[in-house]
């Protein structure tokens, strides 16, 4: 089976040379015509006054914890759920106190607001 | 002499298949792109009483084709406060992972040809799904990456959004595919299929369809789910800086993965290859699946154009707080039903 892993290979090769020959066929091709005004970020026909990289809302970093914090929760479904039929009633039993108290979080980051998008 | 040649190349038999089917899979999604925009600005057109493209060609099938043309000779405008690398590195990562993903795809079941027995995929590996997973959560890094480097706040928010969004999706996509898990025991796409022969699964489990689906669609940004560009607000969203083929490759990257996920669907819950009524070989069995991946990509056109985009609060409850606990409600049901 691990052979089979020799085509993934050979697909990351394949991708990654369409990804990186599209972008240099795109910047040898195209003219290039270049005047400051032309060069400035878009905003709506005027000059950028103050920078875009500035403090933006906490609820992305909230998002991007809660994210991790599940996730890894959720990868130890994956082995569970194949070796499910041969555990029987023991791996639900042991599935359904995990999920309890991925539950018990799930309801203490709904409680605490945590999921609320002002 | 025939066989000397051929005892020659016998150990690199798996390269010489191998890239065949890379440069063969590779191809044709890169060139279905251009075909499933012309699809969708002809149904869109339908569905908005109007014509669509109709000019170039027979039914304007000329017509993707030359904006292809067109976008590979327009000027790459690189704005002067971005981070050059970065700038680039992003539309490549995007094109990278969703052509990547779609490896493990079975497009039809195996079959013989020359006196070997070849598989219609790239690899059939036993983490199948986990790979599609892995690859395609990484095509979020094109997206984060293209709206920071790109120095403009549109592109930063369209970024920012993105992320949020598909990381709050992927818990819902993965937790509604393991109730499936639990029903095969496996996490290999062809023995998913395999499992299917007799019943699909999408009538054994309409709830994880529903789910898996419905984050199917938020996964790959599209409407109404297409808040990351939501033209009214951000402009374009993180590819507003992007110009000539740059900006088409987040458009392939799109598309790509609108054809992975509708795979995705066809494999897990709509029996893949498995025809039902018609006889089963491997011609049948291809069409089966072209078929299935076909409606679901006309259903992702026709959400497009029945759905009004939903606001981005609404967008994270509904995930967070409808969409995660069905989920895990549905998978702890599947399992109990499973033992009992």
């Amino acid at each position: 089976m691990l052979e089979q892993y020799i085509g993934a290979g050979i697909m990351l090769l394949v991708a990654t040379a369409i990804a990186c020959g599209m972008v240099l066929l795109t910047s040898i091709l195209g003219p290039k015509h270049q005047f400051p005004d032309k060069m400035e970020p878009f905003e709506c026909g005027e000059s950028q006054l103050v920078s875009p990289r500035q403090r933006f809302s906490v609820k992305f970093y909230l998002v991007a914890v809660l994210f991790v914090l599940f996730d890894i929760e959720a990868v130890f479904f994956f082995p569970w759920a194949i070796l499910f039929q041969r555990l029987g009633v023991f791996g639900l039993v042991e599935m359904f106190l995990f999920i309890l108290i991925l539950g018990v979080g799930l309801a203490y980051v709904w409680i605490r607001g945590g999921l609320d998008w002002e | 002499m025939i066989d000397d040649i051929v005892h020659f190349f016998e150990p690199y038999i798996y390269l010489i298949v191998g890239g065949v089917k890379a440069i063969i899979i590779a191809v044709a999604l890169t060139a279905v792109v251009p075909g499933l925009v012309w699809l969708e600005r002809r149904l869109m057109g339908r569905f908005q009483v109007r014509l669509g493209p109709n000019r170039v060609g027979p039914f304007g099938l000329g017509q993707p084709i030359s904006d292809s043309i067109k976008l590979l000779f327009k000027e790459s405008i690189i704005q002067s406060s971005a981070d050059k690398f970065l700038f680039h590195l992003a539309p490549a990562i995007v094109v990278f992972t969703a052509i990547l993903s779609f490896a493990v795809i079975p497009i039809t079941q195996p079959f013989e040809i020359f006196g070997q027995t070849i598989g219609p995929w790239i690899a059939n590996i036993d983490s199948g799904i986990l790979f599609i997973f892995a690859i395609s959560g990484m095509g979020i890094y094109g997206k984060v990456i293209a709206g920071l480097s790109s120095n403009s706040k549109y592109s930063l928010m369209g970024g920012l959004r993105s992320s949020a969004q598909m990381i709050s999706y992927e818990l819902t996509l993965g937790i509604a595919a393991l109730s499936i898990i639990v029903m095969t025991g496996s996490l290999n796409l062809v023995d998913m299929v395999k499992s299917q022969e007799a019943v699909p699964f999408i009538l054994v489990q309409p709830l994880a369809f529903l789910l898996f689906f419905i984050a199917g669609v938020a996964e790959t940004n599209r409407a109404p789910f297409d808040l990351p560009e939501a033209e009214q607000e951000l402009v374009a969203g993180f590819h507003t800086e992007y110009t000539g083929m740059k900006f088409a490759m987040f458009f392939m990257g799109e598309y790509i993965n609108m054809v992975t996920m509708s795979s995705l669907v066809t494999l897990l819950f709509l029996g893949g290859w498995n025809t039902y009524i018609l006889p089963q070989n491997a011609l049948t069995g291809f069409l089966a699946f072209a078929f299935k991946v076909l409606f679901l990509l006309c259903f992702f056109i026709w959400l497009r154009s029945t759905f009004p985009r939903i606001r981005y609060d609404r967008l994270m409850t509904f995930g967070w707080k409808f969409l995660l606990p069905i989920a895990i409600f549905n998978l702890l049901l599947t399992s109990a039903l499973k033992v009992l």
